[in-house]
This record gives structure tokens, C-alpha cells and sequence, in this order.
């Protein structure tokens, strides 16, 4: 087994009984991209001195026991939409292509403050607007499992640097599923955690009562180890929930006997792949057989959110990215007659094709004569949603069912048709648009040999049940061990 | 045809925290350009604002003191547009859950009280400030006063005239001083208003097309402007024509004001509730606590004034038209028993030096007891009222005690008989006419030889002392 | 709701985009497909529904009203596109 192979914990167990240094890990990691990167395309810039340096720094500290983190020399990645002070971060956009932050994310300090190593950010949608890690400014990442399809989006550079061990593990960000659906194409863990639950700070906004940072990791206990670093309350953001956050690493328990899980009818009816489903519905067999009681049940709202959901998306959206303007940051056209004109060229060389068309889509929902017709009637099913789910929540303990209805796509199949993109966030949306968190776990493959993730869905904060539910699957399956060749 | 002036008033005013509404910058008026500033008020990629509490106390506080219902519900909403000065492109405002509503204040003109409504008042941001280079080639943008919170206060559209939309300014600008929750500074731009303005013949029901000029930050350019316009749409009326609803700029150098339609297209704000912020939800107990901690008011303490003094209402009312000035008056009252002598000295003379100054109340450079001592040195006879102006003036340039003044510079009051008769004498020696007028029984010579006397001592000498020794001398021979 | 050409340009005018005519062209039978879809959210009966525009109940998250230093003015200008004495440039605002 290589160094870059293995998980956090496995890594930090060697480095606690000092048989590896951080140094050797990085430059494991570090020569892991140089090898592979140029095929995956994970990387949109990777810190290799910056690295090093802090390698040497970490493991310093953990010679003279000063590092006490799980996490402490960890090399990792995180998605190039959370500032990093003095590091590119670009949204994977030409608008923001030259944006070095004078500050760091919530997040990023957080991660600084556990000695973990940021090995680079990573590729993403633009704006984190997408699917498939198509709508990127600078490349497009394969996936490692198969490079002519797609990682998923809009985290896929991500979840493929975590497939490819190109990081030992990485944050992504969801707004409608973007850890969950690239962690489903990737065949890795990845965790969309409760909105509030994780700070918002410094993680460029897309939809900002929807976006949330989460885990992509090799397993699950690497996912609780992550979420203990960075979630928490932060006095910086006004949506983080203040409350006692638990030790996540304490539901690493292989025991689910009496947990009430519901499958909602809707999740595995019409449009999803029989493969997807055929895996889904034995992960739920196995679930049964660990001692879970499940059982189905119907969710009839589920069709109406992915409208809810980009309704209210593209309009908040259309709002925070109204920033970009040429003026403080990021990218100026070269050539305007005036004012108006800088802005409008700007942002009209600034922006890809989809995020133009989310603008134009949010402005109109928000435009005078539209707005109750369509975001507050959007709002309005929100609560709807959400009620589906306090009703659901009412009788079990967990919903379970697919991440997406098919299996990594092959690049270009929906490039032309942004609604069946849309689509693709079938499953995803509602749990964003109810605030709830989100894991995604291997289980399964396709004919194709392409993974397929199962998607539990939780009570709001009880990310613990989450994690307990795929430990125990985890423990009792081989899915997890499966890695692409490359 | 006689026309009625319909006009609204939207006032913003600067609040007088410490730091902004949104992030920790200070809100300390002037600095190097972007030296107040951080990624949350200057808009980077990634950054969330968090309410300043005492943003909210310093409306409730405004609310209360304008007799407005405080929400129990309230919610902040983004107001998109885009604006150089805006790093956001969207404001932080609130659109239809202010936090006060309802509201009215009472504003006097030609001694007459008239109820003015209150609409609403919420809170938001300030914008930054767009300056033109020195050679004129672009724009520059300072966010200093970004993120500095305001309140809004829009009125009712109840005001009829010029001199009603200055005297609801002035009571305005009053208030918010006397609660302490902004200095209104206009000429720094912490106390601005927009103007609504329309005209309607005399006995019309339904209200004429408006317009609305904005940012106007002198009680002169409100008044000018509010005169100058309704003069405009009555001319455009008259000759045939229509108003047409627009924003329009008020030069107030050129004295008119320019329509803006041709850079204005249709504003459309695309409000909708912020999502970085939580909604605001009032406790009752606290919102009393803050109505109990409530000073004294402005009418309140005009009331006091005219009840406890016997000051006309007219002086009161000037008096509390400014907090400084009213705290002044009140600090010297405190230390006199001629309320009504302080209160003449603070109108007449005071109020004059400080005009021809072009100075502001703030900067009276002696401190309110010396006023109270000059009027004591008056009323024990040490000086004259004459000299009492002179000692006045020289307070006012040296910002020496008035006791110090009439000593360093000798203004006692002669009341000394031995060396008063000399001058007495010297007077009646040089103007032998007026002595024979007076035998004659014409008072008013009386009165011109004590003048001459007065200005023999330079008006140190005791006026009733000069008269009593002159008439014995004439009376005598 | 039917998307027009019109709609499309004046949306676009809002947004500060600058389309080219075969972009607006593009668009208009993009944004009438999906809002096209997005009607089937009338098929919801939605009266006396209250709309959730945030999903946490909670409220009044306030800061306390101190002063903290100020990012070096350098900080703030670094990433301009355009800057001078100080300030970020923009081509010059006529009122």
C-alpha cells in the first residue's frame, strides 16, 4: 500500500506511533497529482511549497507532541469557492480567475487550527452551478473510474481528487447536491451536513439558505474525524446554529438494530436506473438484515422541488453574484465606453453560459410582477417540503434512498440540455431546501463498473444517526475498498 | 388658479454607533480613503454580515421618541441595484417588516402646531462615496461610509409649504439629538432627506403626479429646493403641460433642479428577505426598558420652559430646537436665578455672534456658567448692561471667565461719588444748551447729559448713580 | 408565464448582461422551457401556505457594537482591477 492510498486515520495512527513523518505524506500525496492530475484534472492550483512548508511545520509539532488533532499533517483538498488568504480562489470562473482573498474561510482556519495540510482547491462548477464539473472555467475533471465521464458536479474536482488519492480527503459544498452526487459518481463518502451546522464564512455564495460545506472522504469515520473540525458555531455567521456540537467520532458504532428507516416511493418509482435502484433497494435489504426496520412510504412533493429548488437557487444567486462587477476584484473586460458598459461586458465575458442563464433566470423570478408568482410561490412550497419531511421524520429515524438516478454520465451527454441536467438533482434538492443533512455511501456498481452511492437522509443535526447508519453498513460491506485504477 | 404644495419627506440619519451595521469597522466620519474598511463592507466573495444590536436599540429608540408602534416582527430585505458605491450591488434595507411604524411628530410654524404622520422607519446601510479624480479621467470610490448604519424615516405626505418642511427637519433633527442616537451632522452628510413633492389646485381631493429629489443636506437647500420645484410643476401645469413622475436632482448652486430620467431607467429593486440575516423578533419588556430610558423630549421640555420660567413659546421653541443649545441654557439655568436673562442673552446676543461666526451651537468656546456669572455680575451691579456686551464678546474670543475679563480690563462699575461729581461737573460745564433746556423743563436733556457722562467713563459708571448727582447739581444752582 | 424576446432583454438589462442576438435568441427558448417546467408548481394549492425563507427558526443573532481594527487599506486594494490614490477607479459617473 502506498502512503497516498490510505485513509486519515489509518495515516494518523503511523504518524502518532512515528513511522511516517507529514513531510513523506505530503510529498506522497504531492508526487500522487504530478502523476495522475494531468488525466483527472482534480487540481484547479495546488499549494506543492506551501505544502512542505507547513508539512515541516506539523511535523515539528508533532515530534514535540504539540499537535494534538487526528488530523494534525493530513494533506487534503478544498473546493476552490472557500477563501484561502494569499491563495487563488477562482469559483472556477474567468470572472474570478485572478481573486487572491485577503482573508480565510471559517473553514480554512478551523482546518489550520488541526495542523491539516491543504494540499490545493480543486475544480468545481462554475459558481458551483452544475452537475457534472462541465461548466468550469479552466478544465474539466474525469472521473477516475472512468475518464471519458464526468466526476459529478458541482464538487466532482473533489470527490475525484478523494477517489483518485490525489487528497486524502476534501470539502465540497451542496447547495442541491453537490457533495452527495459527485460522492455518488466518485464512489466515496461525502456529507451534507445541516444548514447552520457548518460555518458559511468565507465560502463564496451561490444560494445562501441552501449552501452548505461538507465532508468528501475515503470512509466514513475520515468523514467524522472532518466534521469534528469543522463544524461548530461561528459568531460570523449569522445562520450557524449556536448549540453543543457532539464528538461525531462516538457514533462510529456497528450496531443499527431498532432504527426506523423509510424509503420514499417517489426516490425509486419512475426515472431512476434499474441498476441504481436494483443497489439501492439491496443496500436497504442489508440495512433490514443489520437489524434497521424499513419500511416504504410516500413523499408526494418530491417532484415539485427541483422547481422550488431553482427558483429560490437562481434567484439568490442572481443576487450574490451581482458583486462581480468589474470594480473591487476579479476579472475588468478590456474594452467599455462607459460605466454601464464596464459592467456589462464584464460580466458578460466574466460568466459562463449557465451562470448567465441562473442570473437571468433568478433577476425574472425576482422581478417586479413575478415575484409572488414565482419565488414567493416557491417559498411557499419550502414549507411545504419541509413539512413532508417533519411529517416523515415523525415515524423514522432516517430516509433512505438513491443520490441520483443514474451513474456518472459520459462528458457532453447533457451539456446541451440544461433542464435534463436539472434533473439530475431529483433526490438531492429536497434535503437542501429542508435544511436536513445528507450522506452519501458506496453500494454498489454498474455494469460499466461505475459506483453507485445510497443517500441517508437525517433529522436536522443529527448527523450522529447518519454516521452511525453508514459505519454499520460500511463495516458489513467491501463497497468502500473499491478504488479506480489509474 | 391657487395651488396647494403637497410634500413628503424620506430623511435618512446616520446613527451614532461605534461600529457599522454589518462588521466591526469603526464609523468615525472622515479618515484615508478605505482605511475604514474590511472584506464584509467592501463586498468580497464569501462574506456574511452580522447585526450590530445597537443598530436596532437606536431605531426602537427613534421609533418610540416619534410615536411610532415597534414591530414584534421585522425582517431585513436586499434592494438589488447596481452602483459604483454600492460594493455589493444590493443594499441591506427593509421592505415591508420595518421596525417602526405609524408614527407622528408635532412641528410648529406661525405659532400654530400641526400633527405630521410618520410612516415607517427601518434600517440599512450607507453607501460609499464616488469622488472625481484630479484630472477628471474616471471616478474614484471610497468605502469609508459603507456599511455606516441609518435609519429611514419616511414621512406622510402632510406638509404644505417650505417653511413646514423646515420646521419638520429642524423637529426631527432634534429629536434624534436629544436621544443621542445620531449628531445629524448635515454637513456631513449624517442627516439628509429626500423631497416628494406635488402640487394640486386649492380644494382638489386627489394628490398631483410627484417627483423626488434626493440627498439634499442643508435645511437652505430644502426649503430652495421645495420652493423652486412647486414653482416648476405650477408652470408646467399652467402653460398646458403634465408632471411627470421622475427623480430629479436639486443644483443647488444653479438654483433649479434637473430631471434624471435620462440616466434612469426603470427601477426595478427586486426586494426579497435577506438569507444571511435572521428575522428580528422584539421582546415587549425590552422595548419598554428602552421607552423607559427615554430623556426628556424636546416638546416636553419646551412645555418645562415656558411652565417653569415664563420663556415665551417662541424662545423655547428656538431653544429646544437644538440639544446643545437647550443642554447649554438648561446647564446655565441651573446656575442662575434669571432663567429669562440667560434665556435673552442666549437669543439675542449669543444667536448673533454665532450666526456672524458662522458658527455651530457646538462650538460656544466658554462653558454655560459663565453665561450664568456674567448675568449675576448684572444683576449685583458689578457691571453695566453695556459692558456686560463687551465682556460677552471678549468671552466669546478668549474663553476667559467673565469675572476675570472685568477685572483684567478694569469694566467695574463706578459707583464711587467723589470721583463720579468731577465728571458730572465736566459735563455740565460742556454743554451749557442742555443744561438750560432742562431748567426749562425738558426731561430729555436729562437723559442726553447721562449719556455724555456714560461715555465720559467709558460706560463703567453707574447709571443711576450718574443721574441722581446730576440732577442734584442742576436742581442746585 | 410566456417568455418573449422582450422580457428576455429587459431581464438581461436588470442582470447587467450584454447578450448577443443569437444568446438572446438562445435564451428566450431556454428560459420558456424551464419556466415552462417551474409552472407545475401551480399545480400546488399554496393559499394560507406561509412562505420559509429561512429553515432555522431562530432570530435575533446580533453582534455587540465594537470597534475592530480595520484591514490594511493594501489588503482591501489588492485585487482591483483599477486603482488610484487610494481608491478603486471606475470610468468617470455622470449625475
Amino acid at each position: 500500500m502506498e502512503l497516498y492510498e490510505l485513509t486519515a486515520h489509518e495515516l494518523s495512527d503511523l504518524l502518532r506511533e512515528k513511522k511516517v513523518g507529514a513531510v513523506e505524506i505530503t510529498r506522497s500525496l504531492l508526487d500522487r497529482i504530478e502523476k495522475v492530475d494531468a488525466k483527472v484534472g482534480s487540481y484547479i492550483t495546488v499549494c506543492r511549497d506551501r505544502a512542505i512548508e507547513k508539512a515541516r511545520e506539523v511535523e515539528g509539532k508533532i515530534y514535540r507532541g504539540e499537535a494534538n488533532s487526528p488530523l494534525a499533517g493530513i494533506p487534503m483538498a478544498i473546493k476552490d469557492n472557500m477563501c484561502t488568504e494569499g491563495v487563488l480562489t477562482t469559483c472556477a470562473s474567468r470572472m474570478l480567475s485572478n481573486f487572491i482573498p485577503p482573508y480565510d474561510s471559517t473553514v480554512v482556519k478551523k482546518l489550520n487550527a488541526e495542523d491539516v495540510i491543504l494540499l490545493g482547491k480543486t475544480n468545481m462548477d462554475e459558481f458551483a452551478m452544475g452537475s457534472s464539473t462541465e461548466n468550469s472555467y479552466f478544465k474539466r475533471t474525469k472521473n477516475p473510474w472512468d475518464l471519458e465521464r464526468v466526476p459529478g458536479g458541482s464538487s466532482g474536482g473533489s470527490a475525484a481528487a478523494v477517489a483518485a488519492c490525489e487528497a486524502v480527503f476534501a470539502l465540497g459544498s451542496d447547495t442541491g447536491g453537490s457533495i452527495r452526487q459527485p460522492a455518488s459518481f466518485c464512489g466515496v463518502v461525502g456529507l451534507k451536513p445541516t444548514y447552520g451546522a457548518v460555518s458559511r464564512f468565507g465560502l463564496v455564495a451561490f444560494a445562501s439558505s441552501l449552501d452548505q460545506i461538507g465532508p468528501l472522504a475515503k470512509d466514513v469515520t475520515d468523514c467524522a474525524l472532518a466534521m469534528n473540525a469543522i463544524a461548530g458555531y461561528d459568531p460570523l455567521d449569522s445562520t450557524s446554529a449556536d448549540m453543543n456540537y457532539p464528538d461525531y467520532t462516538r457514533s462510529l458504532v456497528n450496531d443499527i438494530k431498532g432504527i426506523k428507516i423509510g424509503i420514499p416511493k417517489e426516490y425509486i418509482g419512475e426515472g431512476i436506473h434499474g441498476e441504481v435502484k436494483k443497489a439501492v433497494l439491496e443496500a436497504v435489504e442489508t440495512l433490514r438484515r443489520l437489524g434497521a426496520e424499513c419500511e416504504e412510504f410516500s413523499l408526494p412533493i418530491t417532484e415539485y422541488a427541483i422547481p422550488a429548488y431553482y427558483l429560490i437557487s437562481s434567484a439568490e444567486a442572481s443576487s450574490n453574484l451581482a458583486r462581480y462587477d468589474g470594480i473591487k476584484y476579479g476579472y475588468r473586460a478590456e474594452k467599455f465606453t462607459d460605466l454601464l458598459d464596464l459592467y456589462k461586458q464584464t460580466r458578460s465575458e466574466g460568466f459562463g453560459a449557465e451562470v448567465k442563464r441562473r442570473i437571468m433566470l433568478g433577476t425574472y423570478a425576482l422581478s417586479s410582477g413575478y415575484y409572488d408568482a414565482y419565488y414567493k410561490k416557491a417559498l411557499q412550497v419550502r414549507t411545504l417540503i419541509k413539512q413532508g419531511f417533519d411529517q416523515a421524520f415523525s415515524k423514522y429515524d432516517l430516509v433512505v434512498g438513491p443520490t441520483a438516478p443514474t451513474t456518472a454520465f459520459k462528458i457532453g451527454e447533457k451539456a446541451d440540455n440544461p433542464l435534463e441536467m436539472y434533473l439530475e438533482d431529483i433526490y438531492t434538492v429536497s434535503v437542501n431546501i429542508a435544511g436536513l443533512p445528507g450522506l452519501v455511501i458506496p453500494c454498489g456498481m454498474d455494469g460499466n463498473n461505475l459506483p453507485i452511492g445510497l443517500q441517508l437522509i437525517g433529522k436536522a443535526f443529527d448527523e450522529s444517526t447518519l454516521l452511525r447508519v453508514a459505519y454499520t453498513f460500511e463495516q458489513n460491506t467491501d463497497f468502500h475498498k473499491n478504488r479506480p485504477r489509474i | 388658479m391657487e395651488y396647494e404644495i403637497v410634500i413628503g419627506l424620506e430623511v435618512h440619519a446616520e446613527l451614532s454607533t461605534k461600529s457599522k451595521i454589518y462588521c466591526s469597522c469603526t464609523t468615525e466620519f472622515g479618515g484615508e480613503e478605505n482605511t475604514h474598511c474590511c472584506p464584509i463592507c467592501t463586498g468580497m466573495p464569501g462574506v456574511l454580515p452580522v447585526l450590530n444590536k445597537k443598530v436596532v436599540e437606536y431605531a426602537v429608540r427613534a421609533g418610540l421618541a416619534t410615536n411610532c408602534t415597534i414591530a414584534d416582527y421585522s425582517k431585513q430585505d436586499r434592494k438589488n441595484y447596481f452602483y459604483p458605491d454600492l460594493p455589493k450591488a444590493y443594499q441591506i434595507s427593509q421592505y415591508d417588516f420595518p421596525l417602526c411604524k405609524n408614527g407622528y411628530i408635532d412641528i410648529e410654524t406661525d405659532g400654530k402646531t400641526k400633527r405630521v404622520g410618520i410612516t415607517r422607519i427601518h434600517i440599512e446601510e450607507d453607501a460609499g462615496k464616488l469622488m472625481h479624480d484630479e484630472w477628471d479621467t474616471g471616478t474614484l470610490v471610497d468605502y469609508n461610509r459603507c456599511g455606516v448604519p441609518l435609519i429611514e424615516i419616511v414621512g406622510e405626505p402632510d406638509l404644505r409649504s417650505a417653511e413646514e418642511a423646515r420646521a419638520y427637519m429642524e423637529k426631527l433633527r432634534s429629536i434624534l439629538q436629544f436621544i443621542g442616537v445620531s449628531d445629524c451632522k448635515m454637513q456631513e452628510g449624517s442627516l439628509r432627506a429626500d423631497v416628494n413633492l406635488s402640487v394640486r389646485p386649492v380644494g382638489q381631493k386627489e394628490l398631483g403626479t410627484r417627483t423626488e429629489m434626493k440627498n439634499l443636506n442643508s435645511f437652505r437647500s430644502i426649503v430652495r429646493a421645495v420652493e423652486a420645484e412647486a414653482q416648476r410643476q405650477i408652470r408646467e401645469i399652467e402653460s398646458g403641460g403634465t408632471v411627470v413622475q421622475e427623480t430629479r436632482r436639486w443644483d443647488d448652486e444653479r438654483g433649479l433642479s434637473v430631471s434624471m430620467r435620462s440616466k434612469e431607467e426603470a427601477h426595478d429593486y427586486r426586494y426579497f428577505p435577506e438569507p444571511d440575516l435572521v428575522p428580528i423578533v422584539l421582546d415587549k419588556e425590552w422595548v419598554e426598558g428602552i421607552r423607559a430610558s427615554l430623556p426628556e423630549l424636546p416638546d416636553a421640555r419646551k412645555k418645562r420652559y415656558v411652565r417653569e420660567f415664563g420663556l415665551p413659546e417662541y424662545d423655547a421653541e428656538i431653544l429646544t430646537s437644538s440639544k446643545v443649545l437647550s443642554d447649554f441654557f438648561d446647564d446655565a439655568v441651573k446656575q442662575s436665578s434669571n432663567a429669562k436673562a440667560v434665556s435673552n442673552w442666549i437669543m439675542g446676543d449669543l444667536m448673533r455672534i454665532l450666526k456672524e461666526k458662522g458658527m455651530e451651537v457646538e462650538n460656544i468656546p466658554f462653558p454655560a456658567g459663565y453665561l450664568a456669572r456674567l448675568v449675576g455680575l448684572i444683576e449685583k451691579g458689578t457691571i453695566s448692561g453695556t459692558i456686560a456686551k463687551k465682556v460677552f464678546e471678549k468671552m466669546f474670543l478668549s474663553g476667559k471667565g467673565p469675572e476675570t475679563i472685568v477685572k483684567e480690563e478694569g469694566l467695574e462699575v463706578v459707583s464711587d461719588e467723589g470721583a463720579l461729581t468731577a465728571v458730572v461737573r465736566k459735563v455740565l460745564d460742556n454743554n451749557p444748551q442742555s443744561v438750560a433746556d432742562y431748567r426749562k423743563g425738558k426731561e430729555k436733556a436729562l437723559g442726553f447729559l447721562v449719556g455724555q457722562a456714560m461715555r465720559e467713563t467709558k460706560g463703567k459708571a453707574d447709571p443711576q448713580l450718574i443721574n441722581k448727582l446730576l440732577k442734584e447739581a442742576m436742581d442746585k444752582a | 408565464m410566456k417568455i418573449t424576446f422582450e422580457i428576455i432583454e429587459h431581464v438581461a438589462d436588470l442582470a447587467r448582461l450584454n447578450l448577443t442576438e443569437s444568446e438572446k435568441q438562445k435564451l428566450t427558448s431556454e428560459m420558456a422551457n424551464i419556466i415552462g417546467y417551474v409552472d407545475k408548481l401551480n399545480q400546488l394549492d399554496t393559499t394560507n401556505v406561509p412562505p420559509t425563507s429561512h429553515v432555522k427558526p431562530i432570530s435575533n443573532i446580533f453582534r455587540e457594537d465594537v470597534v475592530k481594527e480595520s484591514f490594511d487599506r493594501e489588503k482591501i486594494l489588492s485585487n482591483a482591477p483599477s486603482r488610484d490614490n487610494g481608491c478603486f477607479k471606475v470610468p468617470k459617473v455622470v449625475e
